[in-house]
């Protein structure tokens, strides 16, 4: 019998208004990776914050037990004290100092006032080999990717003598290949014997990686499920047990939708790095896309999808642009400014919603309006019922879940954030959208409900344009798909004949080709 | 045995309380009007204040309230509009107020016709505004660095404008227009017109002079008390007609809340015209105040140039990404910021009838100090203009409280006692704040 490493039992946690936690029941054996997975708002970060000692003890009923001892955090550093570290999901590392700075930060090395920088880089470079880091400890985090950031994250959490390992979305904002890397070793650092918890809403990760897998619902447990048999368990199964319901079709179809005459045209688009003017981050790539028709852009993590889109999109990232755009066979010389795009009817839905989508210390009504006002306004001067009208439509439409629309969006989940997010171009009642990203960091129902979205769209003849790192999504979801690599467009598929595994194949096979040159 | 009892009612007490903040959304009714319970609270205490009983709420105190914070309203209001951009401030008002009035005295003793010299003043602020703003919006320097050279160079520049003596302005007119003095009053032409009226509201009229008060009913300001009731039509009318769109519309709002604060307000507008009328009747300077904060309360809640400002203060990356030019909304805060300063410079030159190159030293930080004070963030996207309103009166209170000897007759205590309102202001809303999450 394996030991139990951590427990906790019964815990209720209550904020004004909504009960966070119901009487959960958690345990975590010694050496094994756990997933907790759940929709978004399910409790998963809530019960991390109550292990951790952010909720303090006395503002939560049920007891941590961890190591045989009963727990009474009351801040961090307490838990931390007991080798229960959390990574979180943002990375949370200043650019502008080195690895091993940060790595030390509020754990200085040697004396209380100077601290032994020997020692600190010394131990730094150790741990950065233990999570098979090459760089130096005196590299400025700035000078590495974010892939590598992450590693230096849990090298920072081992440096505080790391027994339990919490890890919060480790992979959301890595690429396939890297996160593939960063999944290897913590299968690696269970072997030596360390336990981690792991939360994330990929699940193919959580079905390779984890051992245990506890689903939390409403703030509830609805089920532990042992992952160490013979068979994997299946995704289907797990979804089951979040959304308390088989998703028999996570894609839903879109039948019926004639493709018209092509729409949007690119040829020979290249885009420079707005700071290092030599780079180019869009190189010769052309293109087109269809009225009714979803096309996918599918790429790893800096493949130049998101730079493409944005120059589209009113020449809103780089410099030193070339390329002709048709639209309806007509060329068109873009404007500076986004407005100029969303005057030709171009819409960019942004990979970023808190960062470059929304204001959420707005309301929703404000959102929905903010890229159109001049439909809703008489010479400027707002027309304050017709954009409640407007505002209440896209509620009803989306079926976005607010108590009202004057609900500020900061206060909305993430999926209920998107879904503001799309209200607001669908609104600007554009031809071509560009979705950027439109379900990360989503839960699963939140995504069917966009998926149906796309589909709405396209049948009234609009032109979609998906960019996302997920596979399955990609594939589900596109009539057509691009695939980008190295800023430059290397294939173009039809989705009947195109796999996951072919895919990945043409994109290894550039990388090939880019080293061979 | 009673202890458990007296425990329990102890307990059922707590719960009903409770149970009656959460009904009544007492919190959030506190968290609303934190700074305009906080202005009651003080003006009660002032006016009961002990040897200085009833003092703070004379005729004559309210009518130098307003007077004497003129400049604090009109260049709050510029100062709103900048820090909802991303709570940036602007340091150069008090120096380009004190510039623009600098060049108007000049002009007006060069003869110049007075009408010209004040759009002239007007304009330059305006211009100055623009320049600055040209230097935030489109170059990016940060509006902290911009205006801190602008309040240098300004500064400089009124020396040099007034080779570093006072200048007196002796033209009547400006001074009845713009000053604060006993001519600056709105005349009183019903008196004069409606002989009738005049004799309803004299000491020959018994019920009228209980109603009024024996010593002012014979020149009681008819005029100014008209104003006052049109002013509480006009916005009874508006209030009603939002009300009624609400319903129409669903939009669940308390209307019991809206209604009181209506009843309030109305009240409110009606006692400052009644004390107004009893002294010297409607100051000019109060029709200069209530004509800018009318303008810009509708700009900042109806325009779509006001819905940028906020928008951009919220997110700048997202709101460009909207089809905002967003160094547009900035040079429009800062553009009206400096024809602001621009009047309050004709105000303040008004209110001294003259300008020294030393006036407007600090209007900045008083401007700045009733936007935070009237719940404005430090990051901006949040801030109306009717909280500035009740943080400046807030502020202006403590400053004649502190003149006619409330709380501590020295003078030097003054900025302490400011700074400590202004840090006890912001504190709580930090505080409030922390609590919601």
């Amino acid at each position: 019998m394996p030991k139990i490493l951590l427990e906790m039992k019964n815990i209720t946690k209550e904020f004004p208004g909504v009960k966070a936690l119901k009487n959960v029941n958690f345990q975590v054996e010694e050496g094994e990776i756990h997933a907790l997975v759940g929709e978004n708002g399910a409790g998963k970060s809530t019960l991390m914050k109550v292990l951790s000692g952010i909720h303090p003890y006395g503002s939560y009923e049920g007891d941590v037990i961890y190591d045989g001892q009963v727990c009474k955090f009351t801040q961090i550093k307490d838990s931390e004290k007991k080798g229960i570290v959390i990574i979180h999901q943002e990375l949370a590392l200043i650019p502008e100092m080195t690895i091993g700075e940060n790595m030390y930060l509020g754990n200085e090395q040697g004396h209380k006032f100077a601290i032994n920088w020997n020692k600190t880089y010394f131990e730094a470079d150790k741990y950065l080999k233990m999570v098979g880091l090459e760089e130096s400890s005196k590299v400025q985090v700035k000078n590495i990717g974010t892939g590598k950031q992450q590693l230096v994250e849990i090298a920072k959490a081992l440096a505080k003598n790391a027994r339990l390992l919490i890890l919060d979305e480790p992979t959301s904002s890595l690429n396939e290949e890297d996160s593939r890397a960063l999944l290897d070793l913590m299968l690696n650092f269970k072997k030596q014997g360390m336990t981690m918890i792991i939360i994330t809403h990929k699940l193919n990760e959580v079905a390779y990686v984890a051992d245990k897998i506890t689903v939390l619902r409403d703030g509830a447990t609805i089920e532990t499920i042992d992952n160490r048999g013979a068979e994997r368990v299946s995704e289907a199964r797990i979804i089951k047990g979040m959304v308390g319901r088989e998703l028999t079709n996570r894609f839903p179809k879109r039948e019926g939708v004639k493709i018209g005459d092509v729409e949007m045209e690119i040829k020979n688009w290249t885009v420079h790095h707005p700071q290092y003017v030599e780079r180019k981050v869009v190189d010769d790539v052309s293109m087109y896309v269809r009225k009714g028709e979803v096309v996918g852009i599918y790429g790893l993590m800096g493949a130049g999808r998101t730079e493409l889109a944005m120059s589209i999109f009113g020449h809103s990232y780089g410099t030193n642009f070339s390329g002709e755009l048709y639209l309806n066979g007509k060329p068109i010389k873009m404007g500076k400014n986004a407005s100029d795009a969303i005057k030709q009817k171009i819409a960019y839905v942004t990979e970023d919603r808190k960062g470059n989508g929304l204001v959420l210390s707005q309301s929703v009504k404000v959102n929905t309006s903010l890229a159109n006002l001049q439909a809703i306004s008489n010479k400027s001067v707002i027309d304050a019922d017709k954009e409640y009208a407007v505002a209440e439509e896209y509620r009803d439409k989306l079926l976005i879940k607010t108590p009202s629309v004057e609900q500020l969006v900061g206060n909305l989940s993430g999926g209920n954030q998107q879904k503001v997010l799309l209200a607001k171009w669908m609104f600007a009642e554009p031809d071509i959208l560009m979705l950027d990203e439109p379900t990360r960091g989503i839960d699963v129902g939140a995504k069917y409900e966009i998926y149906c979205i796309i589909n709405e769209l396209a049948a009234a003849g609009k032109c979609v344009i998906l960019i996302s790192s997920e596979l399955p999504e990609v594939l589900g979801m596109s009539d057509r798909i691009y695939i980008m690599n190295e800023a430059k467009i290397i294939k173009e598929m039809k989705t009947e004949d195109a796999t996951q595994e072919n895919i990945m194949e043409a994109i290894l096979a550039s990388e090939r080709k880019h080293d061979n040159e | 045995m009673s202890n458990t009892v007296s425990k329990a009612s102890q307990r059922s007490l707590k719960n009903t309380l409770t149970e009656f903040m959460e009904k009544y959304k007492v919190g959030a009714f506190f968290q609303k009007y934190t700074m305009t319970i906080a202005l009651v609270v003080i003006v009660i205490i002032f006016n009961f204040w002990q040897g200085k009983e009833g003092l703070i709420l004379l005729p004559s105190n309210i009518n130098s309230l307003i007077a004497d914070n003129a400049y604090v309203f009109v260049l709050a209001t510029g100062m709103l509009l900048c820090i909802l951009t991303g709570g940036n401030i602007d340091l150069s008002v008090g120096s380009v107020a004190c510039f623009t009035a600098a060049i108007g005295a000049t002009l007006m003793a060069g003869g110049m016709n007075v009408w010209l010299a004040v759009l002239i003043m007007l304009l330059i602020g305006l211009a100055i505004g623009a320049f600055q703003g040209f230097w935030i919006a489109k170059v990016k320097v940060p509006a902290f660095i911009a205006t801190l050279a602008g309040m240098y160079a300004f500064r400089g520049f009124s020396n040099v404008v007034l080779k570093g003596e006072t200048a007196r302005i002796k033209d009547q007119v400006f001074l009845d227009v713009f000053g604060t003095g006993k001519t600056s009053y709105i005349p009183d032409v019903i008196r004069d017109k409606c002989p009738g009226l005049a004799n309803t509201f004299s000491s020959q009229n018994e019920f009228m002079t209980r109603l009024i008060g024996e010593g002012t009913i014979d020149k009681f300001n008819l005029t100014c008390m008209l104003i006052g009731i049109i002013a509480v039509i006009v916005f009874v009318t508006l209030k009603v007609r939002k009300i009624m769109q609400q319903k129409k519309l669903g939009i669940s709002q308390s209307v019991t809340g809206q209604i009181i604060s209506m009843v309030l307000i109305t009240a409110l507008i009606l006692w400052v015209s009644f004390k107004l009328s009893s002294y010297r009747g409607f100051p000019m300077v109060l029709l200069w105040i209530g004509l800018i904060l009318a303008i810009f309360t509708y700009v900042t809640e109806k325009t779509a140039i006001g819905r940028h400002l906020y928008a951009v203060g919220g997110n700048e990356k997202a709101t460009a990404l909207s089809g905002v030019k967003t160094h547009n909304v900035y040079w429009f805060a800062y553009s009206v910021m400096g024809f602001l300063a621009g009047l309050a410079g004709i105000l303040t030159a008004g209110k001294a009838k003259g300008i020294d190159p030393t006036y407007g030293v600090g209007y900045e930080m008083d401007a700045i100090a009733a936007c935070f004070v009237g719940g404005a963030s430090a990051y901006g996207g949040t801030g109306k203009v009717s909280g500035m309103i009740i943080g400046a009166t807030l502020m202006g209170v403590i400053n004649k409280g502190m003149s006619i000897g409330i709380i501590s007759s020295d003078k030097n205590m003054l900025k302490v006692v400011k700074g400590l309102v202004l840090m006890a202001a912001v504190m709580f809303d930090v505080l409030s704040k922390r609590q919601k999450r």
